[in-house]
């Protein structure tokens, strides 16, 4: 049967579809394409010296699950992220509070907080690289005061990758910090009235009302901390390079590694399919736990 | 609350901040001091502008410079078109396709460019494009992040108000340059601030797309200059990155509070 379409109708599915073209041609070029891109290089060989590669089906996943770095990159990653997200997101609602109430010095304290946010990590790592120096870095020094031995923070496999944790969540905190900040500030200030009439005490308070009512908030920063537990590396090119031994080489910088200085792009596509259905399955998660209606409309 | 606690939760939250401006404070010394000072703390040291002229004299700073700045303005420029167009569409035009549409565009939210690293290069190796500002560029322009915040806007601009512009004979595009942008100026505002601090700071794809001095943008050539390790000395060093972050950090303790609402507003979605 065909449906009488009048022009009007015609015209709303016309302009609205040259208006998104633009930005559609944009994303299908480079997200939705070089998903899709992924999967299909990750089936061939590597292309040699102007030769196209082979079809190896599933060889290079074979490589993958027989290479011991690509699993001590897995599991540096995880324990990245099992220590950065949950610091950080406390350490935000933390400062959250800290600034929303009536605190000495709150504006400062606020500037304190927020700064690491808005310098590049490139430059922060170069200054942290600095202090975790052997020998002559602030950290050596404070640790000589107490007598401590000399140790090489960032060239020892214990400590390397905990310096890197303790980098990143330095620069989130901050970050995330805002988004709690705008939650508390769109609370309602007469809960927090009626409950000290109550003679509720302030963790009482927080415990019962305040955490649950930013429970949006929490879920919003955990998945943005989630990502960027996949997604940041920035501090690893510059100060570790992902040694000592590949214990801080996380799975995008592997990808980055194989891919542009091993140059070996068919298994890094292989790699990148890994990243990709982590992060599918976050946005799934995310899509189940959160609210639809909240999220969508 | 006690007094006692009250006292310690503010010395806990002042040891806090210190901690996070203890890093920037550091580089600050150094950087102004000169190299025999750079970790010894002496009130008397003499203060310094050598590193910074020797920094800016050991690399094309003035070139990253320009890059950086050409390149986060093309990338916002172009954001600022496709994602009002697209936002536009989604928020007032009831297309065919329009929900997987929207659902395709918030995929991007979650796999950002950032890992689509070997891909986009084989993209852009293809296109012809390696070493250019538009390869850097690309791949952000179509913002997820800014066709999502705007498109929230744009639907609660009051119906009156458009059909009123129409009533009077006006097209789509007169419209939404008439009625919408107007109405959204100060999310503009906040995607600004957050689209060029992103592109200031995003260092790993324009390392990666780029091998010339010509199209580098700052923190790759920061990086370039840092690691190049034959004595290049801490100060200097501290006094490059310094100059890389200074634009960023001096806009933001100018316009701290727009910068604070600015990403407060970008995560209230």
């Amino acid at each position: 049967m065909v449906v009488p379409v009048s022009s009007a109708a015609w015209r709303v599915h016309v302009i609205g579809w040259l208006l998104l073209l633009p930005a559609a041609v944009l994303l299908v070029a480079f997200t939705h394409y070089p998903v899709a891109a992924t999967i299909y290089t990750s089936l061939f060989s590597n292309p040699k010296a102007g030769r196209a590669g082979v079809w190896v089906g599933l060889d290079n996943y074979q490589a993958m699950a027989e290479d011991p770095v690509f699993w001590q990159a897995v599991g540096n990653n995880l324990w990245f992220a099992v220590w950065t997200i949950p610091v950080s997101v406390a350490l935000a609602l933390l400062m959250a509070v800290w600034v929303n109430g009536r605190i000495a010095g709150r504006g400062l304290l606020r500037l304190a907080f927020f700064t690491p946010t808005v310098l590049p990590m490139i430059a922060v790592a170069n200054i942290w690289l600095f202090f975790y120096t052997p020998g002559y870095g602030l950290l050596e020094q404070i640790t000589g005061l107490f007598g401590l031995p000399s140790h090489n923070w960032l060239g020892s496999r214990e400590t390397a990758l905990a310096c890197l944790v303790v980098v990143t969540v330095w620069k989130e905190a901050g970050f995330f910090m805002i988004f709690y900040l705008a939650a508390l500030q769109s609370l309602s200030p007469s809960l927090g009235e009626a409950a000290s009439l109550m003679g509720a005490s302030r963790w009482y308070f927080f415990r019962r009302v305040t955490f649950p009512l930013l429970m949006p908030t929490t879920l919003f920063v955990l998945v943005n901390a989630v990502i960027n537990s996949f997604r940041l590396v920035d501090h690893i090119v510059v100060m570790t390079k992902g040694g000592p031994d590949n214990t801080t080489a996380l799975l995008l910088y592997y990808i980055y590694d194989v891919g542009f200085k091993f140059w070996d792009q068919a298994y890094a596509a292989a790699l990148t399919l890994v990243l990709l259905v982590i992060l599918a399955a976050v946005a799934l998660g995310q899509f189940l736990l959160l609210d639809r209606r909240v999220h969508y409309q | 609350m006690t007094r006692p606690g009250r006292v310690l939760e503010t010395a806990g939250a002042w040891l806090l901040g210190v901690l996070c401006i203890l890093p920037l404070g550091y580089a600050f010394w150094t950087a102004f001091h000169p190299s025999e000072f750079s970790t010894r703390f002496v009130p008397t040291a003499p203060l310094t502008l050598e590193n910074f002229v020797k920094a800016w004299a050991a690399a094309p700073f003035a070139r990253y410079f320009v890059n950086t700045i050409a390149l986060v303005t093309m990338i916002l420029a172009v954001q600022l078109v496709l994602c009002t167009l697209a936002a536009y569409a989604f928020a007032r035009f009831a297309f065919a396709g329009r929900s997987v549409a929207f659902l395709l565009v918030l995929v991007q939210l979650m796999i950002m460019p950032d890992v689509l690293i070997v891909e986009n290069y084989r993209t852009m190796s293809r296109l012809g494009l390696l070493d250019t500002l538009a390869a850097i560029g690309l791949p952000y322009m179509a913002s997820a992040f800014g066709i999502f915040l705007l498109r929230q806007t744009f639907k609660q601009v009051p119906r009156e108000l458009d059909e009123a512009a129409r009533v009077e004979g006006a097209g789509p595009l007169t419209i939404l340059w008439r009625v919408y942008v107007p109405l959204a100026k100060p999310v503009y505002v906040a995607f600004a601030l957050v689209s060029v601090s992103y592109h200031w700071n995003n260092f790993l794809w324009p390392l990666i797309v780029t091998n010339s001095v010509t199209t580098r943008p700052l923190t790759v050539g920061l990086q370039v200059f840092a690691s190049v390790d034959q004595g290049v000395d801490w100060s200097i060093i501290t006094a490059a990155t310094m100059m890389t972050s200074a634009p960023l950090l001096v806009a933001f303790l100018l316009f701290q509070r727009q910068f604070v609402q600015s990403f407060m507003r970008a995560g209230i979605r």
